[in-house]
């Protein structure tokens, strides 16, 4: 990574954590632990499944909105701060600066997914007294909980930096919940005929397909999770990012500033 | 005090103040406005339509899909309420969001298939239900053993018990009572023994402290059953002989050549009635018997279960 990339990412992600995004933390604390305290008393045989279940779920959610909420804001609010100006009148080429708050936003939520995962297995290790070998697998899901965030990272930055924050929100938001049935577009796109099926193909594959990076069910149940579908995921996530950061940067090379 | 003092003093006591005065006003709320029965009401009854709404998060929805079964049946059960309507909803959802949760198969089938008010009253449904957890987890064998025990305990029906039986024997890591129950369900389903091995099995092979609670008392009920229908052909065989029944307990233990009165699981001797019916003293203390109970004896709506310590 080059220097200035580095230096936005560094910034961005100290900007995160001044604004106080950690401090979903603290709900998520509260969240698993009364979980794992609660649920063995109101249900029967699952304070497993729902630790793993609830942990892995609210590490995505929390995620996602911050990575939507933050990710909409990144150019936006510098341009209304006309800290961008700053920016880019020092040696900063435009596709730097968005590579670098990709990078910084990325960053803010490892280190989110870090603090949760170790809740995570806090609250395992309270209820079933004990790690189990199946128990790395939950590291595997999280890991394409962390590929989901960089799809999201991406999606965001290329539609703040063409659409106001409020709409940027909605559309990536929007574009996390088709790709949850991104299965279905595709289930639906074989059943389909002539150009709606064209159409509905197109679409399947343009979504961000979360339904293959989620694995939450199966590794409660303790399933494994091959290699072959983890390193497929990770080159997936891998190449949607570079697409939409593409997108972004081809976009806001050209935008008008002034 | 400075005057940021005494704001920050009075905040807080307002703060305090108003949150107390809302949790009494919300108490008295409650008291006075008609109560509904939103638990009871499912507003979405399509598995389908559940699971696209979870986004994929379907297994932390089966997990509260479950603990709503849990808590329905719970609640109801209680209220000793005969009504269960909404329970094979439930868990048809649970099992459709997550096909692997199996304790929402081996628990949800004991919650519909007894009669009520301890279940539901659907052993069908229950058959179905488990039916649809084998063909989502083939190689568990606890759950054919659950399909042949609602077979056999509620529906009566000891082939389909048995052949339930004969297919979990096959499955990978299958416990060796299940050959053993297949074939003595083929060739004496009726008997005392069968059921006994059938809850002896139950009791070995579970790890909730409620079922082996429950297989327990099943167990010390077969006992009273086999020792009260013993008691009761000895009448009848007495009574044969001398045209008569006997006047008494020691009557009969001596023409047939016991050493003593027989006791129940508790240690209390078996009662004999005027006209020769063989009777249990505290039938309250065995809530699965159906032989030795006292003529006209209803039994509580809550079975009282005898848990030993």
């Amino acid at each position: 990574m080059n220097a200035r990339v580095a230096y936005i990412a560094s910034n961005t992600f100290r900007e995160a954590v001044r604004d106080r995004v950690l401090y979903n933390l603290i709900a998520f604390a509260l969240l698993i632990s009364g979980a794992a305290v609660l649920v063995a008393q109101i249900s029967i045989e699952i304070e497993r499944l729902v630790v793993v279940n609830l942990g892995l779920t609210a590490v995505t959610l929390f995620g996602i909105v911050i990575a939507i909420f933050i990710g909409i804001g990144l150019v936006s609010k510098e341009i209304e701060k006309r800290t961008l100006y700053t920016v880019l009148s020092r040696p900063v080429r435009r596709w730097e600066f968005i590579v670098g708050k990709f990078f910084g936003l990325s960053g803010t939520l490892v280190v989110n997914t870090f603090f949760m995962a170790i809740g995570v297995f806090a609250a395992l290790f309270y209820v079933a007294h004990k790690f189990t070998a199946s128990d790395a697998y939950i590291l595997v899901a999280l890991y394409f909980i962390v590929l989901e965030f960089l799809i999201i990272c991406s999606v965001s930055l290329l539609f703040s930096s063409f659409s106001t924050p409020l709409l940027s929100a909605v559309f990536a938001f929007a574009l996390f919940v088709i790709g949850s049935f991104a299965d279905d577009l595709r289930g639906f796109a074989t059943l389909s005929h002539g150009i709606t099926r064209w159409f509905a193909t197109a679409a399947a594959y343009l979504v961000p397909n979360f339904s293959a990076l989620n694995v939450i069910s199966a590794v409660a149940h303790q399933q494994p999770v091959g290699a072959q579908l983890i390193l497929q995921n990770t080159l997936y996530a891998f190449f949607y990012s570079a697409m939409a950061l593409s997108g972004a940067v081809l976009i806001f090379e050209r935008r008008n500033l002034k | 005090m400075t005057a940021r003092g005494r704001t920050t003093a009075l905040a807080t006591a307002m703060l305090v103040l108003s949150m107390a005065v809302c949790v009494l006003l919300l108490r008295h709320i409650d008291e006075i406005r008609p109560q509904t029965n939103n638990e009871d009401v499912l507003y979405l009854s399509s598995p389908k339509i559940i699971r696209r709404a979870s986004l994929g998060f379907n297994g932390l929805m089966a997990c509260i899909y479950w603990t709503r079964a849990v808590q329905y049946f719970g609640h109801r059960h209680v209220a000793q309420n005969r009504s269960y309507k909404e329970l094979a909803p439930l868990l048809e959802i649970t099992t459709a969001l997550d096909p692997q949760l199996v304790p929402a198969y081996e628990f949800g089938a004991s919650f519909l298939a007894p009669p009520p008010p301890g279940g539901a009253g659907e052993p069908k449904r229950a058959v179905e239900l488990m039916e649809y957890g084998i063909r989502q987890n083939p190689d568990n064998w606890h759950l054919y053993y659950d399909l042949a025990f609602v077979y056999y305990t509620e529906l009566k029906d000891y082939k389909r018990a048995g052949d339930a039986f004969e297919r979990g024997s096959h499955t990978p890591n299958a416990h060796p009572l299940l050959k053993l129950l297949a074939a003595q369900m083929h060739e004496h389903a009726g008997d005392f023994d069968t059921a006994r091995m059938l809850w002896q099995a139950t009791y070995e092979s579970s790890n909730q402290t409620e079922i082996k609670e429950n297989a327990l008392e099943h167990l010390r009920s077969i006992k009273v059953d086999e020792d009260v229908t013993n008691l009761q052909n000895a009448v009848t065989r007495f009574q044969e002989r001398t045209g008569y029944p006997p006047a008494s307990m020691w009557e009969l233990i001596t023409a047939v050549g016991l050493r003593g009165i027989p006791v129940d699981p508790d240690g209390n001797p078996y009662l004999m009635a005027l006209d020769g019916h063989i009777q249990v003293q505290n039938p309250d203390d065995f809530p699965f018997i159906t032989q030795g109970l006292p003529l006209g004896y209803k039994r509580g709506e809550a079975p009282k279960l005898h848990v030993r310590p």
